[in-house]
């Protein structure tokens, strides 16, 4: 349970000027909402770069090994064949299926793991805070259950930086 | 706020929307009855599909030999489509993904038609190979699995389970970077539906919210992706002209091959994305986001594209003269004047003479002309695989094994009913998921929309000016 105070606001660079004040004011930001990614807001919050393209080069190296392997041992241990004349380990050949392997390795596991480790999922029950998130209002969370701040001093806050809204919650 | 945006750029969003009325715009066919024109359509389509099942069955049934396929000519129609198919299956990641890296912004308004029809036309392709194996309940034996006998596994020099990896590996990919962009969307639609439903779109959204991290990783993703499905798709006809250019057949092996495919499968898929751009963007009067901006910008790829398909059809006749070599040049001049001359004709009249209207900014910019030059080049294209498959087939080194080869009427209803299922898919898409993407769209509205086009060109010039002083 968590006692939160959150704003609305109508236009993203209201909510890049009310993030700015909350940074100058030392307010800790529990979270921020919008119906599309707003650029300039990452650093203001602090966050860092997302890792998810390292993930993405081990998740390709791991397919790029897996069909490289695979194929040598078939063509060269399991059951060698000749093809056309060809040597047992002939590597040009075996380019094109190493290249989709490392693709689609690549993709599957970064889109797997962009889903987990962000929570989503089908049948994932998100907490709503207002409907019109994905439409156009952009949500400026604050933890109002701690002392450094009080849900009138959030009240204040959003008013002072042009909230159009300003709602109190437990969730 | 003022965006830093060159005055040239004309606006890719009209009508002084607000972000509230984007939702509303794109969101509604989802929502409200079916409209009668798509009830024709869909209609249309379903009898189409239901042809597609019963020359289905006959071919599976009966075997191959309801074909007219024969020893001389084994690949005709079939392959044809296949073929066909994967090439117009090329625009949708073309749009996405390599416009996303170059960072094109009228790709907004016509990337989430592109992607889906890239993975219904996915679907058509992978139907015919199979279909042509013959004993289709066989199919799994082109994937290298364990089993009974040795294990004896699949012949990884073969261009032919080259093809295997890379389609399949294209439709994951293509329909993981679909959905991926669809989720936020979803979410919007979820955020504003009822009953069942709201239901529906709960678990179809998998829970988005857009909270700022998720916005980071999103587009994190995004890019990745599409510069993972850049080279992908690339590699994909690459490796379908491959099936042609490793064999012995004199008229298939060519180097040029590749690129030459490449740019034919972009040149149909963008004609394909305009048919179905012109006539969606009427039906769901989305003509404020797909303005003729985004026309015209796809007439400029397809008459790029044309031209280098044009220019690769002259080369494969020069080179073919060139190289001295009397089974080459036999094999093209028995193209152009052999018993397919009217193949060749209908290719190069609808790939290389059509398109060269283009060159006119009216005929681009015509909802008309485009969408008439649309389907000519989707004829044009479905010829030339024609001509490179059937053409070359017929004439090979014994004349006394020359033959002739017609679709009977099982093939003719295969490929129309392959339309059948396109069209199904693409219809209910439509009435299920938001047809343009409606973050991306909201993305670049300040940037792009007819209200912010004259404060963003002051802009422009104040910054310039400040940079010059």
């Amino acid at each position: 349970m968590k006692n939160i105070t959150y704003g609305l606001y109508d236009d993203e660079t209201d909510l890049l000027s009310a993030v700015r004040q909350a940074n100058a004011e030392h307010l800790e930001i529990e979270e921020v909402y919008s119906p599309f990614p707003v650029h300039g807001l990452d650093p203001l919050l602090g966050l860092k770069e997302s890792r998810l393209h390292i993930t993405g080069f081990i998740y390709g190296l791991i397919g790029t090994l897996t069909a490289f392997l695979f194929m040598t041992w078939v063509f060269t241990r399991s059951w060698p064949i000749i093809f056309g004349g060809k040597p047992y380990f002939s590597l040009p050949a075996f380019i094109p299926i190493i290249f989709e392997l490392t693709v689609l390795f690549s993709a599957v596991g970064m889109v797997i793991t962009f889903y987990v480790i962000s929570g989503m999922g089908p049948g994932a029950k998100p907490v709503i805070l207002d409907k019109r998130i994905t439409d156009d209002k952009f949500c400026l969370v604050f933890d109002t259950g701690t002392d450094a701040l009080s849900p009138s001093n959030a009240e204040q806050f959003f008013k002072k930086t042009g909230a159009s809204e300003v709602y109190s919650k437990t969730i | 706020m003022s965006s830093i945006v060159s005055p040239i750029r004309r606006p890719l969003i009209e009508g002084n929307k607000t972000y509230h009325d984007i939702t509303e715009d794109i969101c509604a066919p989802t929502e409200r009855a079916p409209s009668l024109a798509w009830i024709i359509a869909f209609i249309l389509a379903v009898t189409f599909l239901a042809i597609y099942l019963v020359c289905l069955v006959i071919t599976v049934w009966g075997g191959i030999g309801t074909w007219d396929l024969n020893r001389t000519i084994g690949w005709g129609w079939d392959i044809t489509n296949f073929v066909w198919w994967v090439g117009i299956g090329h625009a949708g990641t073309l749009i996405s993904a390599i416009l996303l890296l170059f960072r094109q912004k009228w790709r907004t308004g016509v990337n989430r038609a592109a992607e889906a029809m890239t993975i219904f036309a996915v679907i058509c392709a992978g139907q015919f190979p199979l279909i042509h194996m013959g004993r289709q309940w066989m199919g799994f034996f082109i994937f290298p699995y364990p089993n009974s006998r040795g294990p004896l596994w699949v012949n990884f020099n073969s261009p032919l389970l080259w093809d295997v990896f890379a389609i399949s590996t294209y439709f994951t990919v293509s329909l993981l970077f679909w959905y991926t962009g669809l989720v936020p969307d979803l979410a919007t639609v979820r955020d504003r539906a009822k009953g069942i439903r709201k239901k529906f779109y709960e678990v179809a959204s998998f829970g988005w919210t857009g909270k700022a991290k998720h916005w980071q990783r999103w587009e994190s993703l995004s890019l990745i992706l599409a510069g993972l499905a850049t080279p992908l798709v690339l590699s994909v006809h690459t490796i379908v002209s491959f099936d042609f250019a490793t064999s012995v057949i004199p008229g298939w092996h060519t180097t040029i091959f590749p690129p030459y495919f490449v740019a034919g499968a972009i040149f149909s898929g963008f004609a394909m994305v305009q048919s179905l751009m012109v006539i969606a963007r009427k039906v769901f009067d989305l003509q404020e986001y797909i303005t003729l901006e985004h026309i015209e910008s796809m007439n400029k790829v397809i008459l790029l594209t044309g031209m280098l398909v044009g220019t690769a059809y002259l080369t494969e006749l020069f080179i073919a003269w060139y190289s001295g070599y009397i089974y080459e040049q036999y094999a093209f001049f028995n193209r152009v004047f052999g018993p397919y001359w009217w193949s060749y004709v209908g290719m190069m009249s609808c790939n290389v003479l059509a398109p060269l209207i283009f060159w006119s900014k009216k005929a681009r910019r015509s909802i008309f002309i485009t969408f008439f030059m649309s389907i000519f080049i989707n004829i044009g294209m479905w010829f030339e695989r024609f001509v490179i498959i059937a053409t070359t087939l017929a004439r090979d080194y014994l004349p006394s094994s020359w033959s002739y080869y017609s679709p009977t009427w099982v093939e003719i209803g295969l490929f129309l009913g392959s339309l059948g299922l396109f069209f199904t898919c693409f219809l209910i898409f439509a009435r299920v998921a938001p047809v343009i993407a409606i973050a991306e769209v909201k993305h670049i509205l300040k940037s792009s929309g007819d209200q912010y086009i004259d404060k963003n060109s002051k802009h422009y010039v104040e910054v310039v000016e400040k940079e010059l002083a």
